[in-house]
């Protein structure tokens, strides 16, 4: 679309991918790692800034795009994907990124964020999960832990919460990840791994709010606890955790169990296989919580899958070369004319 | 509108053994100025496509046509119920006419429920064609009659033509090999073909209709369709229940070439004028809504021109979609009905906020709420300019008729993307879906549409999103522009840089600057149509559909010696300049809306004035009677909003 020829592309580091604005995120907050990890993705991989759109929606984590110098869409509450897939729509070219939170992405906008991925828009979404409504001061969330005291459910929120990576294999997602704030080298990993994935990507990070909800994910990032909490999911490789690796999961029928590995054969294990083209698995691991299972960190699921903008544009092209491109005088005509004289 | 007088009963001709049809010579012709006739029958039983093909042929041989399809939001209700019953009224005419007409001089009843839901609709005198076979006692007590209309003293004020119409079809048919549902579905062209040669209309464009739509694939239906189509026409040759033909002359209208369109049709191909003439991608974001749903079925036809329609998992998203389309450079639009913007509005304030270009379309219909959704009315003027939260100013434009929705479709993409905001286009149920004949436009004449983007910083200092031209108009840059990048939101914004600011002082600024700029709007069209003198009586002010009813009732209050003008507003906001002055030239100004009173309470706090009201909301247009007698009920003392014409 753009008329300027583009200039050979300038080496940036990655405080180049952040703008002049102050970041305002509360000192402590989660949300400063995955900002530092995002430009340092962006940096390595090169990205056109000019081609590269971060659209959010309302909430913390929906600040973000003030604080990148790429184009950003600050835009209303839940409808970060709505703008994005008309973007997309409209300018295929573009990097498009969105951030969302719990209460953003899986509550008013849960609509949206379910469509976007079904569709598979080819857009990225990085859905900042702190299990509270942070901006509007300590709300219960749709991932809020059943029961949780807060100022709007003082005798303990009565809804069950939702598993974000549950909904995105639900919605057939092409890419599903979950990373968390403090593990930053994994974080880099998983946004890179979004980043290069061709379809929409979602990903899902564990964010602390050091001021609602803090220590939310204590368990999943305290050096004693993480590595019996969490399993990292690598491609290929069976499912092994525990501070000796001497753990791994096993499946009993349909449901996982943790096995001691000196109690199994290693062949007995749950292998990853993040190309499985069905979701069963994936579903399966995005069920796995804590406290009775190790939470799966990395890629869930990463398939090829016919892209939106690509079947749009396809009957777009199918069209023009069936019937030529559209002739103004003609429609105006349309099928029966008279003339009067 | 007076159509021919009862005819005595002449000696009815003899017909040849069925040849091709002719322009049947066998019969007496009487000539009349205009007829309305008015279709109607069970939802399933193909009154729209009986109605729309009457049309076509009556636009083609050179009539001035208006049309009124009148049909229940349930697709298929009861058969035989009365609300099942599905209308299509014409009127079509020798001199302009601006309505499809107050009294039906023919109503075609397919069965009893469609004779009592519509026999009111009937003039005194009037024809009544109805389908004898289907007034079995059954149908009868569904549609609430004790005894059979057709045979008790119900009709003796009319003139009725009794047709076995299911036997006459079945006949017709036979032999092609039909099962007895598809036979039952071409007993709309028996009828159509019956009206056709009362009407001395050619059957070769309905023939052609019925040979595109089902020659290929279902050969035997279009024989069949066909053959019924004849058989109706030459039953009117030689029937005696039917003494003479009638012929309605073409109508003078201006010199050009024509086509018949609705408002909707003429929403989809202004949308693909414009388009072309700014030479950019058009972006269509809509989900499914009465009586909206025929401007995404369009467009998605037309992919060949480079038209994007997306269906949106809702109407928020289909905001939302058409935002992001604009960020990024195409022409945008999303159209539904009221219940779908009020689910749009708050992006449509981020839209004002962010000041980027989308054009709103709003099909009216009853509300509140689901209201009556395949009916008309105009009660959304509030919502459209009023109905957003905080100081949100959105130009609002209204359609006058079905082919001002063209034009007015194109002036609001130019205001759009000149102005760089949203739009809202008014059209309603009646003007989306009613046909009127459509001078064709030479594509050399139509407006340009001129689109800047930027490509390098407009400040020293760097890109300033929000720094406005002398218009008050910020710049259009568009992602993939190298040095622009900048960030926007729906967080007030820093005057000129675009950065967020809580400033007092800034949020004022930024407040008046969107007011003014919207307030500073120049029409791109005609932002008012007046009929009339500049001084008189009574001005009768009208907006969106009710233009026809209002005009026709102004000429005809002329005629009669009355000192009436009428204003009728294609702008509502901003308003054309100087209506004050103007209204103060008349005794009375009195609006005519299908509401309670939107309009008039605008212009009242506008102008000042003690501004009278007609107003009506049954979920039909105006007739031109009710304007005529809410005239002379307003100059009696009456308040309009009290009044709400037709109340009685």
């Amino acid at each position: 679309m753009s008329t300027a020829t583009t200039p050979p592309l300038a080496i940036l580091k990655p405080q180049d991918y952040g703008s002049d604005q102050e970041v305002r995120w509360c000192p402590g907050c989660g949300d400063y790692s995955i900002l530092m990890q995002m430009k340092k993705v962006l940096a390595k991989l090169g990205v056109d800034r000019s081609k590269t759109v971060f659209i959010s929606g309302i909430g913390c984590s929906s600040r973000f795009p003030y604080y990148m110098s790429t184009y950003g869409f600050h835009s209303i509450h839940g409808r970060a994907p709505t703008l994005a897939t008309g973007l997309k729509l409209a300018r295929p070219d573009l990097n498009v990124w969105i951030v969302t939170g719990d209460g953003d992405g899986l509550s008013i906008g849960g609509n949206h964020l379910m469509h976007i991925i079904r569709r598979n828009v080819d857009v990225k979404i990085l859905l900042f999960n702190n299990r509270i409504y942070g901006l509007t001061k300590g709300q219960y969330s749709p991932t809020s832990e059943h029961g949780k005291k807060t100022k709007s459910s003082p005798m303990g929120a009565p809804d069950m919460p939702v598993r974000p990576i549950s909904i995105a294999i639900a919605a057939e997602a092409s890419f599903a990840a979950r990373a968390v704030d403090v593990d930053v080298k994994h974080l880099e990993y998983v946004l890179e791994r979004a980043a290069r994935h061709v379809g929409t990507a979602f990903v899902e990070i564990y964010q602390n709010c050091n001021i609602f909800n803090d220590g939310a994910f204590e368990y999943a990032t305290g050096k004693d606890t993480k590595s019996d909490t969490t399993v990292y999911l690598e491609h290929g490789k069976p499912l092994v955790f525990g501070k000796n690796r001497d753990k791994g999961i096993r499946l009993h029928g349909l449901s996982p169990e943790i096995v001691k590995l000196s109690e199994v054969r290693p062949d007995d294990l749950l292998i990853h296989d993040e190309k499985a083209p069905d979701t069963a698995l994936a579903f399966l691991l995005s069920r796995m919580s804590y406290p009775d299972f190790p939470e799966p960190m990395g890629v869930f699921r990463d398939v090829e899958q016919n892209r939106y903008v690509d079947l749009v544009r396809g009957q777009i092209r199918q069209a023009i070369e069936k019937q030529g491109p559209g002739d103004l005088a003609a429609l105006l005509r349309g099928s029966d004319t008279w003339t009067v004289k | 509108m007076q159509s021919a007088t009862t005819p005595g009963k002449a000696p009815a001709a003899v017909s040849s053994d069925k040849p091709a049809p002719q322009p049947s010579k066998g019969k007496p012709q009487v000539k009349v100025p205009s007829v309305t006739i008015r279709f109607a029958g069970d939802s399933g039983d193909g009154m729209q496509l009986a109605g729309t093909q009457f049309t076509d042929t009556s636009a083609i041989v050179g009539n001035d046509i208006s049309t009124l399809p009148d049909f229940p939001a349930e697709i298929r209700a009861p058969a035989g119920t009365l609300a099942g019953v599905s209308g299509y009224q014409i009127q079509f005419s020798s001199t302009d006419i601006y309505t499809p007409g107050d009294d039906v001089d023919v109503l075609v009843a397919m069965n009893p429920a469609a004779l009592r839901s519509n026999l009111h609709l009937v003039r005194k005198g009037g024809m009544i064609i109805a389908n004898e076979d289907a007034f079995t006692a059954n149908d009868l007590r569904k549609a609430g009659y004790e005894t059979n209309p057709l045979e008790d003293a119900t009709l003796s004020g009319y003139r009725l033509i009794k047709v076995p119409i299911n036997r006459l079809n079945s006949e017709a048919v036979k032999g092609i090999g039909l099962s007895a549902k598809q036979v039952d579905r071409c007993k709309n062209f028996f009828a159509l073909g019956l009206v056709y040669w009362l009407y001395d209309r050619p059957l070769e464009p309905t023939l052609r209709y019925i040979q595109e739509k089902f020659g290929k694939k279902l050969p035997a239906v279009a024989e069949a369709n066909a053959a019924t189509l004849k058989a109706g026409y030459h039953f009117g040759e030689t029937t005696e229940l039917i003494a003479q033909q009638y012929h309605v002359d073409k109508a003078r209208l201006m010199p050009g070439t024509y086509r018949k369109i609705t408002g909707n049709e003429a929403v989809v191909v202004a949308m693909v004028a414009a388009l072309k003439l700014a030479g950019k991608e058009i972006f269509y974001a809509s989900y499914p809504i009465t009586p909206a749903s025929d401007i995404l079925h369009g467009l998605a036809e037309l992919k060949n021109f480079g038209v994007i329609t997306f269906q949106a998992e809702d109407e928020i998203c289909a905001m939302g979609a058409a935002i992001g389309a604009a960020f990024g450079g195409a022409l945008a639009a999303t159209g539904t009905s009221g219940p779908g913007v009020a689910l749009k509005s708050e992006a449509m304030g981020l839209a004002v906020m962010t000041e980027l270009p989308v054009v709103v379309i709003n099909v009216q219909r009853g509300g509140p709420s689901t209201g009556l959704p395949t009916k008309t009315e105009q009660a959304d003027l509030f919502q459209a300019v009023f109905g957003r939260n905080g100081e949100c100013p959105v130009p609002v434009l209204a359609a006058a008729s079905p082919s001002d929705c063209f034009w007015a479709t194109l002036e609001a993409f130019i205001l759009a993307t000149k102005y760089m905001t949203p739009v809202l286009l008014l059209s309603d149920g009646y003007i989306a879906n009613g046909a009127e004949p459509w001078m064709i436009p030479d594509v050399a004449s139509l407006p340009k549409i001129e689109i800047r983007h930027p490509t390098k910083p407009n400040d020293p200092a760097g890109f300033m999103p929000y720094k406005r031209d002398e218009r008050l108009v910020r710049p259009w840059a568009l992602p993939g522009t190298p040095g622009l990048e900048h960030r926007i939101g729906g967080l007030e914004k820093e005057d000129v840089t675009g950065r967020v600011s809580y400033d007092a002082a800034n949020h004022q600024r930024m407040v008046r600057l969107r007011q003014d700029k919207v307030a500073g709007i120049q029409p791109v069209g005609q932002p008012l149509i007046w009929t009339g003198a500049e001084k008189g009586d009574v001005l009768l002010v009208s907006w969106g559909g009710t233009y026809g009813a209002v005009k026709a009732a102004t000429l005809e209050m002329q005629a009669q010696g009355m000192k009436v003008s009428a204003c009728h507003l294609r702008y509502l906001n901003p308003l054309p300049a100087g209506l004050a002055e103007r209204f103060r030239e008349f005794q009375h100004v009195i609006v005519a809306e299908l509401n309670l009173g939107q309009l008039r309470t605008i212009l009242r706090a506008h102008t000042l004035i003690d501004i009278k009201g007609i107003n009506k909301v049954k979920g039909q247009p105006f007739s031109i009677s009710e304007i005529v007698e809410g005239v002379r009920q307003a100059l009696d003392g009456a308040d309009g909003a009290a009044w709400a014409g037709g109340a009685k």
